[in-house]
């Protein structure tokens, strides 16, 4: 399958620190790509860049196809983003949160009513429609706010600590919805601090002082350091890192 | 060192329980824990205790003060590190951990032995404003600014959310040797695996608690066998697992999946699987986490 995402060498300088330093590497359709690192590796720099929020000084990397230098307004158009940090309008309800979303993707009305009666049938969510997201569990809005970060159909989701502070058993559903999403051919990219989460990507890489200091498999990377499990993989990778700014 | 009677808190008038009836006790230089998701109280609990907030109802006594009528003894006796970073952005490292010791009056000196082991960590950037600290950095800084004034209890409203694994572990290393300077210490947490460091924990959920015990307890207290299922397709994997008609939970952990049945059904489920075409399936018999106590008690 073709790469949905290919960096190569891709690089972030800010005055003499090198945030982000010589990124290479691919990503397949369909995949789960997990993107690990310590607080201040460079993960957040990385994935400006690739979201087409950031210029990279040097290297190159194309998202959907579309190049990161001058194709950004594209690939914002081709790629989801959620983050726990930011992700719906409190003040506004389920339904006027996704016609919002929708609005800004350029959808029709006609495609917008649709979506909106799959998604809400999805989280079976029916009775919600008129509901303040501020009146929604945390868990409710984490999953709600996944399911609009694809509504427009884009090929890549980036998933920026998606699932920080639910309880376990709604962390678990909010990760049956991303396979969901994979089983419909959507590529995710996602960073998490759950080492167990970890392990449900296909391929996870893991950031240190500004390079990708691992990327494999969960299974390989245990293999190749000797560990239990992906929390002993990192804290073996990350124990040394020098930077410790975010 | 801490009790709590059967403390009431609701918000909006009313309209929002935050927590209902809830009592525990902390002994003397016990490390308690205090685990949940977010919305389950434990802010709450720690604004009481903490003196800042006041129940609706119930009683709650820290260092043996009441925490409505003693208040003013209680913030002289406890460190609080709340949830969210509450240190001068603006001020230096050096200059928050003087304020807060002088708010107390004391001095870094005085009390220096107590936090030594883990300013030295911040301390080569001690004239950085605490605005421009990472994560792991604003973190040890909260911790220092909490025991400056060498208190009895240490209440710390969930120090790891956010940090990344290696700052994690550094994190309670601390704990573990606070403790063992005799600091009383009440942490909340949403990470299940941080469980096992606490002496004993509280599992809570929205305002309620579901457990209290040591973590062996809570663990010899599940009820089911458990069985880890490994295969190499995962998501098919649970998706063939839960179609099966003998299973009483079944959730992704890992690589493999966390089983239990409401029967002897194993060898049954086994030949399900292979029939849908898993031909690496393995299953063996584990001790349940933390986390799948949790999530039995959730249901």
């Amino acid at each position: 399958m073709a790469p949905v995402i290919t960096t190569d060498r891709l690089t972030k300088r800010f005055g003499q620190f090198i945030a982000a330093s010589e990124l290479t590497f691919q990503v397949e359709k369909g995949e789960i790509f997990g993107f690990l690192g310590a607080n201040g590796a460079g993960k957040t720099t990385a994935m400006r860049m690739l979201c087409g929020l950031l210029t990279p000084s040097s290297g190159k990397a194309s998202i959907a196809g579309f190049d990161v230098y001058t194709q950004t307004e594209k690939i914002k158009k081709s790629i989801g983003y959620m983050s726990q940090k930011f992700s719906l309008y409190d003040d506004l309800t389920v339904a006027e949160n996704i016609r919002f979303y929708g609005g800004i993707y350029g959808m029709s009305r006609a495609l917008i009513r649709e979506k909106t009666d799959e998604l809400l049938q999805e989280l079976q969510l029916q009775g919600e429609a008129k509901t303040l997201v501020r009146e929604l569990p945390l868990g409710w809005k984490q999953k709600l706010s996944f399911s609009v970060s694809i509504v427009h159909g884009p090929e890549i989701v980036f998933l920026d600590e998606p699932t920080g502070g639910v309880d376990p058993v709604t962390r678990r559903q909010f990760w049956d919805l991303i396979y969901g999403a994979v089983d419909r051919g959507v590529t995710v990219f996602v960073t998490t601090h759950y080492m167990d989460e970890a392990e449900y990507c296909n391929r996870v890489s893991i950031m240190v002082d500004g390079v990708i200091a691992a990327l494999d498999s969960p299974a390989r990377l245990k293999a190749q350091y000797g560990a239990a499990n992906m929390e002993d993989v990192f804290y073996e990778l990350a124990r040394n890192a020098k930077r410790k700014a975010d | 060192m801490i009790q709590l009677s059967n403390i009431k808190k609701t918000y909006n008038k009313g309209a929002v329980t935050a927590v209902k009836d809830i009592s525990f006790s902390v002994e003397q230089g016990e490390l308690f824990g205090l685990i949940g998701p977010d919305g389950a109280g434990k802010s709450t609990l720690f604004r009481i205790l903490t003196t800042l907030l006041l129940a609706d109802e119930g009683q709650a006594v820290v260092n043996g003060y009441d925490v409505v009528k003693d208040y003013k003894q209680i913030r002289k006796g406890v460190g609080y590190m709340p949830g969210k970073f509450s240190l001068y952005q603006d001020l230096t490292i050096e200059e928050n951990l003087n304020f807060f010791a002088t708010v107390f009056g004391t001095t870094i000196r005085q009390n220096y032995d107590l936090i030594k082991d883990i300013y030295q960590q911040i301390e080569p950037f001690k004239d950085r404003r605490a605005g421009k600290l990472s994560g792991g950095m604003k973190q040890k800084l909260a911790l220092c600014c909490a025991l400056i004034h060498k208190p009895t209890v240490l209440f710390l409203d969930e120090p790891t959310t956010g940090v990344d694994v290696v700052s994690r572990k550094e994190f309670w290393q601390m704990l573990k040797r606070l403790k063992d300077q005799g600091i009383t210490i009440l942490v909340s947490t949403p990470y299940m695996d941080e469980a096992n460091l606490c002496d004993r924990i509280a599992l809570i959920q929205k305002g309620e608690i579901l457990s209290i015990d040591t973590p062996q307890g809570i663990i010899r207290s599940f009820p089911d066998r458990l069985y880890a299922i490994h295969s190499s397709n995962t998501y098919k994997l649970l998706k063939d697992v839960r179609s099966f008609a003998g299973i009483r939970s079944c959730f992704a952990f890992g690589d493999a999946l966390h089983v239990s049945f409401t029967g002897h059904q194993e060898e049954a489920l086994l030949s399900h699987l292979h029939e849908k075409g898993h031909d690496d399936v393995s299953m063996s018999s584990i001790t349940p986490g933390i986390e799948d106590c949790f999530i039995h008690l959730l249901k």
